[in-house]
């Protein structure tokens, strides 16, 4: 009976949230049917199975290990620019792969700034082609996530704690045991899974980086059997066991990472009485520091000489892909807001949980099944730009509704009693409590949402045609033509317009935020 | 008249029970040990909580199954009575209209009771350019455009010092006189219920007591009432 005084309705919600699923779960089912008339796994499957599996070990290892002293120096040393870092640290979020994988190749790569450091010496110059090419992308993209989740339960710990610990008498390593390894062995667990699953679907890495019989993930594959043989049946084969690892992945990683907190403390401002040397947090933050930085500073060097070089065709991208960033944020705001409110009324963790399916889903195996589905009645790449939009909202559809959920709950359960007490309309309560009081977390997910829309490389490459380009497929073409010149001024193009867009939407929601 | 007609209420692992009636136009302090269930009574009468057994109704009329929105009362609650983005005119819109735009002889209504609760001339500031005391106005201002016959207070005057608590209850008893409002109040103040309330509803034990005059009440308590005023 108390169903019924709800402030506003969650059936908008639901419908999108049916809508989702029956997008991600129908192209699933159009893979599956096709699957099954393909022949079994054959080496090269199991070969990119096992690639998949050894490159996510050794990322999520390799990510979170390094993470855990960035995050314990940053913890423990206040410096000017610490929180211009930290603000540093989320950025690889929304930073375009191909991008960062541009700057990679300029600092580590054959012709990279390491191999002629290392040409001086006559050694030889590193190759960062294969699994430890992979594996480095992915910690250029991890490392920072998950310096920040650790960071973030270092801060956790209520000062109250490390004064009591030091009352106590407590040295360095005392303090370690007592206070920070626990904290440590309760987040590290979820932050190997989370960085586990999104390494398994890892794309444009892989394309750019791996490749080769010895270094082809299952994503590639699935792209590989589209595009090389077109062998639907194998890509839809391939597509299954993508699904199955992901799933599997993906709810380790939900799993993982719920665990009780420390308790509330009183939010004093940390400080620590343990010492520990200076010199080796310095160190670990500017290591840190500098290895996430110099690709970028790579990438802006060499971009401003290619802005110049540009062929017109990339500025035609750019524009491809702003337009598609724009409706793929539209399509994800009319999902995510009616679902975020659905969910902000309770009960419906159904309409959570399809929004969630977006993490386990890959892009490449929603890209088959729609390029399965459509090919009866329409020619696929005649849609590839409604279909990339379409993909990229779904996503980041888990993104938004973390970022939206708990905003929503808070406005309903703050103004829901007083709306129902005015026997305010639901619609009303949508629009006029809802919306504005909802402003800057809408403005925030718009904002990841065109960044990351405006930054993929993935579902594009399968469908597009080439005569059409997103700005970061151009790129890569560009780069596959050895136009190494004007892939960099395309790549310092894409970095500026996705941080643009993402600032502008984001800003926009702050300078309306109330005090 | 308000009744509560054999009214179980559930709340977690307790229920409470009702059974009292409260005359119109009376103003009636509802008392008792924290946790007794006193705002689990309000709830139930608002509409935002359900019953397990038994009806309420309103001079003769059930008004326990209709819709929160829909019965013939206006309530205060112990925070967020108004929408932090809107204006203090804005807030005061909704008691009258509130899923529309107002006429302009509505919108007199509203600076007429802005101006009742002396904060003409504040109508466009938010809550949060406003004090305390003035927010709590705003909200009183929209009760009165409301024009319920029942005003439910869940100690919203709870976060204001006792000067301006004191302030506020008196025009409170002042606008419940003027439009002959029935006044339910939760209080944890024997002062307040003194103030304003001529009866006062004592819970505890999981039992609202029917009303009793108030002075008579506290200058000669019953044990529950002598335990928990120490």
């Amino acid at each position: 009976m108390a169903g019924r005084a709800q402030p506003v309705s969650p059936r908008p919600g639901i419908g999108a949230a049916a809508l989702v699923a029956a997008l991600i779960l129908g192209t699933l089912a159009a893979v599956a049917l096709r699957a099954e008339t393909a022949g079994g796994f054959g080496p090269a499957d199991w070969a990119a199975l096992r690639f998949t599996l050894t490159q996510a070990i050794l990322s999520a290892v390799f990510s979170a290990g390094l993470a855990v002293p960035v995050a314990r120096a940053l913890a423990r040393r206040r410096f000017r620019g610490r929180r211009a870092l930290i603000a540093l640290l989320g950025a690889p979020f929304i930073l375009p792969v191909i991008v960062a994988i541009l700057g990679l190749l300029q600092v580590f790569g054959r012709a990279g700034w390491i191999s002629d450091i290392l040409g001086y010496f006559g050694l030889p110059p590193i190759r960062i082609y294969g699994l430890h090419g992979v594996v480095l992308a992915h910690v250029f993209f991890n490392l920072p996530l998950a310096t920040r989740l650790i960071l973030q339960a270092w801060q956790e710990i209520p000062a109250e704690r490390f004064r009591l610990a030091a009352q106590l008498g407590c040295n360095g390593i005392a303090m370690f045991r007592l206070i920070e390894l626990p904290m440590l062995k309760r987040i590290l667990p979820g932050v190997l899974a989370v960085i586990f699953a999104i390494c398994l679907t890892s794309f444009a890495v892989a394309l750019t980086l791996g490749g080769g019989p010895r270094a082809t993930t299952i994503e590639l594959a699935i792209y590989q059997a589209f595009t090389y043989d077109f062998d639907l049946g194998r890509a839809a084969l391939l597509s299954a066991l993508q699904l199955t690892l992901t799933a599997v992945a993906a709810l380790a990683a939900l799993r993982f990472s719920r665990g009780d907190g420390f308790g509330a403390g009183l939010d004093r401002a940390l400080r620590r009485w343990d010492g520990g040397a200076p010199a080796i947090d310095a160190f670990w933050i500017i290591a840190a520091a500098t290895f996430l930085l110099l690709p970028l500073a790579s990438v802006v060097i060499s971009g401003f000489a290619g802005l110049f070089e540009m062929p017109a065709i990339v500025f035609r991208a750019a524009l491809t892909s702003v337009i598609v960033a724009a409706a793929s944020t539209a399509i994800l705001l009319m999902l995510a807001l009616p679902m975020a409110t659905a969910v902000a009324t309770g009960r419906y963790g159904i309409v959570e949980l399809s929004g969630i399916l977006g993490l386990a889903a890959s892009p490449l195996v929603i890209g088959t099944g729609l390029f399965i589905l459509i090919r009866p009645l329409a020619n696929p790449t005649a849609l590839a730009l409604p279909v990339t939009a379409l993909v990229n909202a779904v996503m980041a559809l888990p993104f938004a509704l973390r970022i939206l959920v708990p905003a929503a709950r808070d406005v309903v359960t703050r103004n829901g009693r007083l709306a129902l007490s005015l026997d305010m309309g639901r619609k009303t309560f949508f629009i006029r409590v809802l919306l504005p009081r909802m402003h800057p977390q809408i403005c925030f997910a718009a904002g990841l949402g065109a960044a990351l829309s405006m930054g993929d490389l993935g579902v594009i490459a399968l469908f597009a045609d080439p005569q059409i380009a997103t700005l970061p497929l151009q790129i890569y073409r560009l780069m596959g033509a050895y136009q190494m010149q004007a892939a960099a001024g395309g790549a310092l193009l894409l970095l500026l317009l996705s941080m643009s867009v993402f600032w502008l939407l984001d800003r926009g929601g702050r300078w309306h935020a109330e005090a | 008249m308000l009744k509560l007609d054999g009214c179980v209420i559930e709340n977690g692992n307790f229920a409470l029970r009702a059974d009292v009636c409260i005359e119109p136009g009376a103003s009636v302090a509802i008392v008792g040990p924290s946790g007794a269930g006193k705002s689990t009574l309000l709830e139930a009468i608002a509409g935002f909580r359900d019953l397990k057994q038994g009806q309420i109704l309103w001079n003769g009329k059930r008004i326990s199954n209709l819709h929160p929105g829909k019965r013939p009362l206006a309530m205060l609650f112990q925070d967020g009575n108004l929408f932090p983005h809107l204006t203090a005119e804005q807030n005061v819109a909704l008691g009258l209209r509130p899923n529309g735009h107002l006429s302009e002889e509505e919108l007199s209504q509203v600076q007429t009771a802005l101006a009742r609760v002396a904060l003409r001339g504040l109508g466009n500031r938010k809550p949060s350019e406003l004090s305390g005391g003035q927010q709590s106005r705003v909200a009183l201002a929209r009760v009165l455009v409301q024009r319920r016959e029942l005003l439910l207070l869940d100690e919203p005057f709870a976060a204001l010092g006792p000067a301006l608590k004191a302030e506020m209850l008196d025009l409170v008893a002042d606008l419940v006189a003027e439009t002959g409002t029935t006044l339910l109040m939760v209080s944890h103040d024997p002062q307040d219920a003194r103030r304003i309330a001529d009866q006062t509803v004592l819970v505890a034990d999981e039992v609202v007591l029917p009303p009793a005059a108030t002075s008579q009440l506290f200058d000669n308590p019953p044990p529950s009432l002598r335990d928990y005023l120490g």
